[in-house]
């Protein structure tokens, strides 16, 4: 699959920018989002192939403008919804519902 | 790189997917802990430093792990998850070598720990196959003309990291003070050992 993440020789993307000391996570969503992948592999509801391919598949624009751990969430709903685990109804509404309560 | 620009929404959506597969009986959220401890405090490249020093010291471990670098790794009680296949690379007056990851963030968990973000993003994953000197000049490292660059794209299975040069002046030193020269970047192949 010759999709955007196949960015070797690829022009324009800018400088690489190393960030000095750098945290192993910059936030504490991205430490829950980690170690869910560890949390679905265990649980038999992906594999890493399919992790993968599902990267692969994101819209080129949402795979250019978001980050790493955002890939990796992108992940998580799309198999989980594929596989009738989780759908997206649901998690719209568990996210209505937590924003509501956060406010 | 939109590095954190939808981190809220991004916090939203992981604690919406968590509680709901908690509330299913799916996932444990005491296990998904123990990982997130594990790979933020456990497993770094002070692991792979381990593992260079003792190819420095030892003639027959460089040998072994130049042979058949994921059995070498776990003889120091290194591997697992990202590591099941590794290559090791050796620098040499002649060659440097580095790592990248063209199609993903393929990178050797056990030996480095989780990749900073610029291993992951675009710039380095796309300039590093055809501008290598251009990336290492970005990161300070200057190779002379007369030595090759050679750039390894990792891939699903396999992991590559880089052996690299014994600074001058370190006769003396013991394992453990040679181990605390090297630094992830040299394990990469994006930086080169602290001096003695």
């Amino acid at each position: 699959m010759n999709g955007v993440h196949d960015l070797g020789g690829t022009h324009g993307h800018g400088p690489i920018n190393p960030e000095p000391d750098e945290p192993v996570f910059h936030a504490d969503w991205e430490k829950r989002v980690f170690g869910m992948f560890f949390a679905t592999f265990a649980a038999g509801m992906l594999n890493v192939d399919e992790f993968r391919y599902a990267i692969e598949r994101m819209p080129q624009q949402d795979y250019l403008r978001t980050s790493y751990y955002e890939h990796w969430l992108h992940v998580f709903e799309t198999l989980l919804a594929e596989k009738g685990i989780v759908t997206h109804e649901e998690l719209r509404a568990r996210c209505d519902q937590l924003a509501k309560e956060a406010a | 790189m939109a590095d954190t620009g939808h981190g809220a929404d991004a916090a939203l959506r992981i604690k919406a997917l968590e509680s709901l597969l908690v509330e299913k009986q799916l996932i444990d959220p005491k296990a998904l802990d123990a990982v997130v401890e594990l790979y933020e405090h456990k497993i770094g490249p002070r692991n792979g430093a381990k593992v260079v020093a003792r190819a420095w010291v030892d003639p027959d471990y460089r040998k072994r792990l130049l042979a058949d670098g994921t059995a070498a790794i776990a003889e120091l009680g290194f591997s697992g998850v990202q590591g099941e296949d590794m290559i090791v690379v050796e620098n040499t007056p002649e060659v440097h070598n580095m790592v990248v990851c063209t199609l993903c963030s393929c990178y050797p968990w056990p030996t480095l720990g989780l990749p900073p973000v610029w291993y992951k993003a675009a710039p380095y994953r796309a300039r590093s196959v055809i501008d290598p000197r251009g990336v290492l000049a970005e990161f300070g490292v200057e190779v002379p003309e007369t030595v090759e660059v050679r750039v390894w794209d990792s891939n699903a299975e396999l992991r590559y990291l880089v052996l690299p040069m014994r600074p001058a002046g370190t006769e003396g030193m013991t394992e453990e003070q040679l181990a605390a020269l090297v630094t992830r970047d040299s394990m990469i192949g994006t930086g080169v050992p602290m001096a003695a």
